[in-house]
């Protein structure tokens, strides 16, 4: 069925009653702004993350683990999915060792843990390919070390961004990281936490996917 | 009645929503407010060269469609992902229960699809013994009130929180409540269960991406991609009018489409799939399929002027800022898609005999046309439409279903009569005369025209006779 509803719609598009369709010209120019700095970058990142209810926080790179762990003590989150190869993983492990946090680790198909992601997981820890500075999001390509699902179950995700990762646009992005070329299977723009405005324009936070999104910006 | 029978009786709708005080109340409240969203949004950007470029890369898309759909395939095929196709919305209805079934799957979970509801697919599986559940929470809301979406964006746009706290009340005994923060927590605790319980997962898709053979979905909720990487198998099912040439197509589109549509520079999700879970990833489905679906597009495609239609993006922005629509609200139009895309699309997906009310509910403002983010002249394709509805084939073989349903024998033998007496003037001067003479018999009811307005009455005197008078009393 599906074969010869294939052909009939090719052959049906392909015979058009008018003429043959020429292909119109695309000016890209309005996608490139003036390059702007890093701290400009930095700025208009940080604006936008924040007006759709994330949390920046700012710290220096050799540092960086004791902001997070400070972070899980404010907070008092124990159980904490993050990854077990990645360095922020790593790094994050150990600097944690001797507090209460409970590291947990995504090793197994989803099918053999899927209640205790869904029911037991308290925050996330992933990693981030970089950020886009003009729509403040994250980039995020999951892999086997840290699957779709940790930036999407847990209600508190925690993503860390080196800052000299931001990228002024999406189009400069995927542009000069090659993207085109090598599409992994799964990749995600996050833009703050999950939210609807379905009921009456009202805003609410963590409708499906987390209802906290912190960004832990690294700076060298 | 079957649903497709419902739509023509547009104007006793159009009637009673009139009349609804609540219901106008909140279309004007949530309409008001996304327009001024949109407009805040394309403030810091060069608007019009973002909306050339968007009509650009949509026209571009269309112009290669047939190439770029098996381009789409290919690439698919060869990242794993299994493509369907179907002429119509039965078809497609088809294909996904035989996925469902070759799954042994009893509970479908949805992220949202217009085209799914376009081809009332829950009811499709319905029948089959498999349920769906819709997991965007204006969706749900709208299943469990056994009705259909409002706005193609924001489903549940024509409740307001009082009678949602009111229908989660009474179907899923929750409290009532006017904090939309606990009904919102009620309807995710409810739906996380749903997620971990489903077979099958499934979506529709915002772009489909020739050149890598992905699918972008589009989300604030999330609930997009729980659908499709929970469940053991994934169903993205979309127009064959949703491919784009590039990856680097999308941003300009995207950027159109949140603005657009929301206000938003962009969606908390943008979720790209190229493929089903590889041997070492740990989650995503193990099956994903695209089933494109024609329904009456390839038609659309035929005419140089109708195809502008397939450049749409959905991205609602032309209900919003429509007069009509925030009148009436969405359930009006009794079509799938309302507001002024439903009138330009859903001539050509049901046939102008069941729409033909559908291209007239419009006062040609032109609102539609000014805001829409890939250019299309909604207008113009209206008054096309209302010339296909009378009188489809005068110049050449139409191409619209249903064309010339509108066509009366008595309005044809009018104009006849009067091209006829305007090339005789003899005949004509006699009529004119007799028309003068017998003014007091002319009707005082005339259809359409005076519900609202008084009959004319034919003058006295000629507008002819004036001049005459007048040329001799100044000479
Ligand atoms: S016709 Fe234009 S404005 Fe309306 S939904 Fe489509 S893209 Fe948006």
């Amino acid at each position: 069925m599906s074969q010869e509803a294939r052909a009939r719609i090719l052959h049906h598009l392909r015979q058009r009653t008018d003429r043959a369709l020429s292909v119109p010209t695309s000016n890209f120019r309005v996608m490139t702004p003036d390059t702007p700095t890093r701290e400009q970058m930095l700025e208009r990142f940080e604006r936008c993350l924040t007006s759709v209810h994330g949390e920046v926080i700012h710290t220096p790179a050799a540092q960086w683990t004791d902001a997070l762990r400070d972070l899980l003590q404010a907070r008092q989150l124990k159980r904490l999915l993050l990854p077990a190869r990645h360095a922020v993983g790593v790094e994050a492990r150990a600097a944690l060792a001797d507090t209460e946090v409970e590291p947990m680790t995504y090793d197994r198909p989803i099918e053999d843990w899927q209640s205790e992601l869904f029911e037991k997981v308290e925050v996330s820890l992933t990693s981030t390919e970089g950020g886009i500075a003009e729509t403040g999001s994250l980039i995020l390509w999951p892999d086997a070390d840290q699957p779709r699902l940790m930036s999407l179950v847990p209600p508190i995700h925690i993503a860390v961004l080196d800052a000299d990762r931001l990228y002024p646009t999406f189009q400069e992005a995927m542009q000069r990281e090659h993207w085109a070329t090598r599409m992994p299977t799964n990749v995600l723009l996050i833009s703050g936490p999950s939210k609807t405005a379905d009921i009456e324009q009202t805003l609410a936070y963590g409708v499906h996917g987390p209802r906290e999104l912190i960004v832990l910006v690294r700076h060298p | 009645m079957s649903s497709q029978e419902a739509v023509r009786h547009f104007h006793p709708r159009a009637r009673d929503a009139l009349n609804n005080p609540r219901i106008r109340q909140n279309f004007r409240r949530a309409m008001d407010g996304l327009m001024q969203k949109r407009a805040t949004a394309l403030q810091d950007h060069d608007t019009e060269a973002l909306r050339d470029l968007g009509a650009a890369i949509r026209q571009r898309a269309l112009s290669q469609l047939p190439d770029l759909l098996e381009q789409l395939e290919a690439n698919c095929t060869r990242n794993g992902i299994q493509v369907h196709w179907a002429q119509d919305g039965d078809q497609a209805c088809q294909i996904i229960t035989d996925i469902c079934q070759q799954q042994g799957a009893r509970s479908v979970i949805k992220g949202k699809s217009m085209v799914s509801e376009e081809m009332e697919l829950n009811h499709h599986l319905a029948e089959v013994g498999i349920t769906a559940l819709e997991s965007d929470l204006g969706e749900y809301i709208v299943q469990l009130a056994e009705e259909t979406p409002s706005h193609i964006i924001m489903p549940a746009i024509h409740k307001n929180t009082e009678e949602i706290s009111e229908l989660l009340h009474d179907k899923t005994g929750t409290q009532r409540s006017q904090d939309v923060d606990y009904l919102t927590a009620s309807a995710r605790a409810q739906m996380r269960q749903a997620f971990q319980r489903a077979d099958v997962g499934l979506s529709g898709a915002n772009f489909a991406i020739a050149e890598t053979g992905t699918l972008c979905l589009v989300e604030n909720e999330g609930n997009g991609r729980m659908s499709t990487t929970v469940p053991p198998c994934h169903i993205a099912v979309t127009g064959i009018e949703k491919v784009v040439q590039h990856l680097a197509d999308v941003p300009p589109l995207l950027s159109l489409l949140t603005r657009s549509a929301t206000g938003q520079h962009i969606t908390t999700y943008l979720n790209m799939i190229t493929g089903p879970r590889k041997a070492e990833e740990q989650d995503g489905p193990q099956a994903v399929h695209l089933v494109l679906v024609d329904n009456g597009r390839s038609d659309i495609y035929q005419d140089d002027q109708l195809l502008d239609t397939l450049r749409c993006i959905r991205c609602g922005a032309c209900m919003n800022h429509c007069p009509v629509y925030t009148r009436v609200g969405g359930h009006t139009y009794g079509t799938t898609y309302p507001g002024p895309i439903g009138k330009i699309l859903m001539p050509h997906l049901l046939g102008l005999e069941d729409t033909r009310d559908l291209p007239s509910a419009s006062s040609l403002c032109g609102a539609c046309g000014e805001v829409c983010p890939v250019r299309i002249p909604i207008p113009e394709l209206l008054v096309r439409l209302r010339r296909e509805a009378v009188d489809g084939d005068s110049s050449r073989p139409s191409v619209v279903r249903g064309h010339g349903v509108k066509r009366h024998w008595t309005e044809v033998g009018v104009w006849r009569a009067w091209a006829w007496l305007n090339s005789h003037p003899r005949c004509y001067r006699a009529a004119l005369r007799l028309v003068m003479a017998l003014r007091f018999l002319s009707p005082r009811r005339l259809g359409g025209w005076t519900r609202y307005r008084k009959a004319p009455r034919p003058a006295a005197r000629s507008l002819h006779q004036h001049l005459l008078q007048r040329n001799r009393s100044s000479s």
